[in-house]
Order: C-alpha cells, then sequence, then structure tokens
C-alpha cells in the first residue's frame, strides 16, 4: 500500500483487466443508486437537462425533493419501525427455540416436522393471501381487545403477527445450520448433570447464539422492512400505512418528479442500507444460509 | 473432514431409516439409541414403558420448543393454503362472505381457457428460467473472479451484493428511472455508446433510435426489461452462494491441475464446475421463489395491469382477487402457483433429505 508503483509494477496485464472487470461490475451495481442520488439532489429543470449519474449542475442543487418526500413518508417510517422491530424479534426467538427442538434434543420424525418448516421458507405469499384477510377479519383484533392502542393501529398489529409467522421458517433453518454445527458431547454432559431442556437452552445454547441472532434478525429485518405484499392486503387504515406503501404511492402521484422518488426511493430503504453498510458480513451469512 | 461429515450423515440416516422401515435390517445396529419404539429385534423398546420410551426421545421435552412455533406454521402456512384450497372451489365473488356448502372445481376449468392466464403461466415460466439462469451465469463468472485473491474483496463483495439489501419497491423505482426512454440512463448511456462508434467507426450507420427503446412500454421488451432488473438485484446473491462453494474446494485441486498444466478454463470447466453443483440447486431453488414472489417489482411498475407480454402469476392472482374481487378465482391461481412452488421446492427438500444435509 505504501508503495502504489511497486504494487502496479507486480500487476501483471491479466490481474489489470481483472480488475477492471470487477470495477465494471462495481459500475453496473452501483448505477442505479448512484444515478438516483444524483437525481434526487436535482431541481426538476436540472435533472431533465442532465444525464443521471452527473453531480447536479451550479444553481440545480436543491434539497427540495428530499424535504418533500420525508414529508410524506414519516409517518410510514415509523409504522414500518412499529411493525418490523417486533415481528423480527419474534420470529427470530421463535425460530431459535424450534431449531433447538429440532436440533438438539433428538426424537422420532423430527426430519419431518423440520420438512414443514423448511418447505415453509418457499411458500408463494399469494397462496395464504385471501385467508390471510378473511383471518384478520375474523379475529377483529380492535373490536376484541378494549385498548384504544390496538383499536389505533389494528392494521399494524395484525401486519407484525402475520410477518411473525411466516418468518419463523427461514429463521428456524438459520438457526438450525448453526446448532447443527454445536458440540453434542457439550449438551450430552449437561444432560448427564440432569439438566433440564430448558436449562441446557438458557445455559449453552443461548449463549452460544448470538452470532446467530445477529445474523438473523438483520436478514429477517430487512425481509420485514422491504415487503409489500402483505401490506396492501393488510392493511387499509391509511394512518397504519408501512413505508412501502407510502413509497408507493408516492410514486403514483409524481410520475414524472423523478427526483422526488429517487429521494422517496432512498428514505424508504435507508434503514436497510444502513444495517447493510453496518451489518454487511452477517446478511451476506443469512443470505448464503438461505438455502 | 470429509470422513466426520460422512459419517455423521450416515448416523442421521440410520435413525431416520430405524422410523419408517420394517424391522428385518435392524440386527448390526439395532442398540445404536433409544430411537426405535417401533418393534423390532430391540427387544428392550417392547418392555419399555410408553412414558419411559418418551422420555428417552426427549419428544416430550422439545415440544415446548418446537410445539408453539411450529402451530403458527401450521396454521398460517398449511392451514392457511389449505383454506385457499377450499375458498378456490366455491366459486365467492364480490364482498359476501364464500359459501362453503358448493363446492366445484369450475375456476380450474376456466383457467384453462382463460388467455390471459395462460399468457401470464407462460410468461411466468419464462421469467422463472431466463432469470434464474441468467443470475446464475453472472454470479457465478462474478465468484470466480472474485475468488482470485483479490484486494479489496469485502468492499467488491458488499457492493455486489448491495442491491439484494433493497425493497423491491426500491428497486422498481430505480428501474423505472434506469428505463426512462427520454433521459434514463440505459438509453442516454446507449446513444452515449453509439455516438462514440459513430465518431470512431465513420461507416457505422445505426441510428441511435433504433437501440434506444421504451423498455418498459413496449410489449416486446417488457419483460426482458424486467429480468434484467431482477438479475442486477439478484446475482450479487448468487456470488455469495457461489463463493461460499468454491471456498469449500480443497487448493490442493487447484495446484493439481496446475501441476499437470491444465488450462484455467479447463479447470474450472473439469474440475471446479461440476463440484459446484450443489450450490447451483440451492441458489437456483432460492431464485425461483424469488422470481415466483416478483410481484411487488411489477406491481410498483405497472400497477395490477403489466399487459399480457409481462403479466406474471403473482400479479393475476393479485388483480383478480383483490381487485376484481372474484376471491375463488383468484385463489385458483395461487394454487397454481403454490403447485409451481411445490415442483421446484418438493424434489430440492427430497433430495437434501436423500444427502442427509435437511
Amino acid at each position: 500500500m505504501s508503495d502504489d508503483s511497486s504494487v502496479l509494477a507486480g500487476l501483471d496485464r491479466s490481474r489489470i483487466a481483472l480488475y477492471a472487470v470487477l470495477l465494471g461490475m462495481v459500475a453496473f451495481y452501483l448505477a442505479p443508486l448512484e444515478s438516483g442520488l444524483m437525481t434526487a439532489f436535482k431541481t426538476t429543470d436540472g435533472f431533465r437537462a442532465t444525464t443521471p449519474f452527473a453531480p447536479p449542475p451550479a444553481g440545480e442543487f436543491t434539497f427540495d425533493a428530499w424535504q418533500v418526500a420525508f414529508e410524506r413518508l414519516s409517518t410510514g417510517l415509523t409504522n414500518s419501525a412499529m411493525m418490523a422491530i417486533p415481528a423480527t424479534i419474534l420470529s427470530a426467538f421463535f425460530g431459535s427455540i424450534a431449531a433447538y427442538g429440532l436440533t438438539n434434543l433428538s426424537w422420532r420424525g423430527q426430519i419431518g416436522v423440520l420438512a414443514l418448516f423448511v418447505a415453509g421458507v418457499f411458500i408463494p405469499y399469494q397462496a395464504v393471501l385471501v385467508p390471510l384477510t378473511q383471518f384478520w377479519s375474523f379475529v377483529d383484533l380492535g373490536a376484541r381487545i378494549p385498548f384504544a392502542f390496538v383499536d389505533d393501529y389494528q392494521g399494524l398489529i395484525n401486519l407484525s403477527i402475520t410477518h411473525t409467522a411466516y418468518g419463523i421458517p427461514i429463521c428456524t433453518v438459520l438457526f438450525r445450520a448453526y446448532y447443527a454445527t454445536i458440540d453434542e458431547e457439550m449438551i450430552e454432559a449437561a444432560r448427564l448433570d440432569g439438566a433440564s431442556a430448558m436449562t441446557i437452552y438458557r445455559r449453552i445454547i443461548l449463549p452460544l447464539s448470538v452470532p446467530i441472532f445477529a445474523v438473523t434478525l438483520i436478514y429477517q429485518f430487512t425481509q420485514v422492512w422491504n415487503d409489500l405484499l402483505f401490506a396492501i392486503v393488510l392493511v387499509s387504515d391509511p394512518s397504519n400505512r408501512v413505508v412501502t406503501v407510502a413509497l408507493n404511492q408516492l410514486q403514483g402521484s409524481f410520475v414524472q418528479q423523478y427526483n422526488l422518488q429517487m429521494a422517496g426511493a432512498f428514505i424508504a430503504a435507508l434503514p436497510t442500507l444502513i444495517v447493510y453498510v453496518l451489518f454487511g458480513e452477517q446478511f451476506a451469512k443469512g443470505v448464503a444460509g438461505n438455502t | 473432514m470429509f470422513d466426520r461429515i460422512r459419517r455423521s450423515l450416515a448416523h442421521r440416516r440410520r435413525t431416520d431409516d430405524g422410523a419408517s422401515d420394517g424391522p428385518d435390517e435392524r440386527g448390526e445396529d439395532g442398540q445404536s439409541d433409544g430411537l426405535r419404539a417401533d418393534g423390532g429385534t430391540v427387544t428392550e423398546s417392547d418392555s419399555v414403558p410408553l412414558a419411559t420410551r418418551l422420555r428417552r426421545s426427549q419428544f416430550l421435552e422439545s415440544l415446548p420448543f418446537w410445539g408453539p412455533p411450529g402451530l403458527l406454521v401450521l396454521l398460517f402456512v398449511y392451514g392457511a393454503i389449505g383454506w385457499n384450497f377450499v375458498i378456490s372451489l366455491t366459486g365467492w365473488e364480490g364482498l359476501g362472505q364464500p359459501d362453503y356448502t358448493e363446492l366445484s372445481a369450475e375456476a380450474y376449468t376456466t383457467l384453462l381457457t382463460d388467455a390471459s392466464f395462460i399468457a401470464a403461466f407462460r410468461n411466468t415460466i419464462v421469467l422463472l428460467l431466463v432469470f434464474t439462469v441468467l443470475s446464475l451465469i453472472v454470479g457465478l463468472v462474478l465468484a470466480i473472479l472474485v475468488d482470485r485473491k483479490i484486494r479489496f474483496e469485502n468492499t467488491f463483495r458488499t457492493i455486489y451484493l448491495l442491491p439484494m439489501s433493497l425493497s423491491f419497491v426500491v428497486t422498481a423505482i430505480f428501474w423505472s428511472w434506469m428505463y426512462n426512454p427520454r433521459i434514463g440512463l440505459i438509453n442516454e448511456s446507449i446513444r452515449g455508446v453509439v455516438g462514440v462508434l459513430d465518431g470512431v467507426v465513420f461507416w457505422t450507420t445505426v441510428e441511435a433510435g433504433f437501440l434506444t427503446q421504451a423498455w418498459l412500454d413496449d410489449p416486446r421488451f417488457k419483460l426482458a426489461a424486467i429480468i434484467f432488473a431482477l438479475m442486477w438485484q439478484f446475482s450479487g446473491y448468487c456470488m455469495v452462494v457461489y463463493l461460499a462453494g468454491l471456498r469449500a474446494i480443497p487448493t490442493s485441486q487447484y495446484e493439481a491441475a496446475r501441476i499437470d498444466g491444465a488450462s484455467a478454463v479447463r479447470l474450472y470447466r473439469r474440475v471446479i464446475i461440476p463440484q459446484l453443483r450443489a450450490s447451483t440447486m440451492s441458489a437456483a431453488v432460492v431464485l425461483m421463489v424469488f422470481a415466483l414472489k416478483a410481484f411487488d417489482f411489477l406491481f410498483v411498475l405497472f400497477g395490477v395491469n403489466p399487459g399480457s407480454s409481462a403479466d406474471i402469476l403473482a400479479v393475476m392472482m393479485y388483480r383478480v382477487a383483490f381487485d376484481r374481487l372474484q376471491w375463488a378465482y383468484g385463489s385458483a391461481v395461487a394454487m397454481v402457483l403454490f403447485a409451481m412452488a411445490l415442483s421446484v421446492i418438493g424434489p430440492y427438500l427430497y433430495l437434501q433429505y436423500r444427502r442427509g444435509e435437511l
């Protein structure tokens, strides 16, 4: 790193070609984001007159798009956070205990039960949409639980529970892959000492689970945050709109205002982008384990 | 290392067989563990009371752990799919409630003659296959390149995987801008490249207008444009999966090939890529599932009517059920989608099970 010329001298032609291709691909993957970011800082005249990826020209730089987009999306951001955070934590918790019961404790037929969990990862959600709307209209939490909070946020609560349930399969798969690597002798020794399944989970498994909890929470949070389908089907009350729905409506109501759309897209993606930049390694592990 | 894996696989398979197979092949390893509660030559299990057997199998002990989440999955996933199937038989439409007393398969016979269903079915298959193959190829090439001991590997990997962390809503908005026919980056770049070519190679008479298209409006290019954008979003995922596969191959194989004087292309074609079959399969399954779920992306771009050239079953289901309120018909479309997913996942899970990797 200290001496650039010697580094360059060490690179033969094929190395240079390799880096050229890799950098070309960087441009390919970042081009939509970069053009979006530049466009978001331009005035309407600015983005019509310049190439999308060019920085805003003098006099055409503005924060207006960000301001308008943020006003439009702020309720959605709070709603998404209120819905996604509990759903993520609950799915991860359920996934952890399910994986423990199906991996570190052994009993006949557990592979069959496990297969049902794993298959749940791959279900197209369309196959449950109509029953789901029926189910939530029957349950009607707001009418059953006499708290103003439940009534006000009924759509979000339904959505959060739904995401929790459909998140369990993937969380179980992620935890299981990790729990399968835990040394069985350690668990066996604890069992011989008379530890119950619960004690083993709390004293041995849970403390060892911190890294996989990180992976699962990060992966699952992005999945829940990014969802649109469940949100448009289950939430009808505009005050309960999550950010993906709000962003879609923003896009629909400002069709030609690309600067506004791009700013909105970045605002809506910001939490997942931050999570990804900070915990990219964990996200990649979640992705790789998602098989 | 492989010995250990094989042994643990053999062990797992043995315990599974015990549950399903007859007692005949029991002799050699009958004493292995207390899981065999189904009789046979394990004399112990016949005499041991049920309570003891249950305790030994840890079934009851494990129930509080996988039971509650299992119940949720059972209700929300499998119960809902069953319910969906029943709804698809009711002919339910409009604002009322379904009538479960009269069931018929009419929705399914209607599907067979519905031109929009046939178009959506065809597009779904095309999307599934082309998107999967394209993403796998790009991902494999990237993984091989990234695996060549490059500097800043983490940075490259992070950037390649970045699009996957974004919502379909966000990427659809980005791509609607990229594909803008007048000032979008795709057409701007094409114009730029053609302009440069015209300047350098004087005989090119290609008009930029011939290559710049209204990618998302023109029925000829819609589906291709969608597939390209989805490939952009998910090829990084394939790279991650392939990279893990490549890293699992012992370096001695690369060295052996180098000593043999095999070229890099030959090495990858003959030695490395055949060993990536498991990575390919698992990546392909996940990609296909994402393709089946590509609803969000299309919905943001086109709403409920992408037009017959880009309509897919996931969008059709939503349109029929939630826009036209033909609930039963929508449920039937959803069942077809489910069957498609099942035809991909079923064999995959079975293979995983056979290999003891479930």
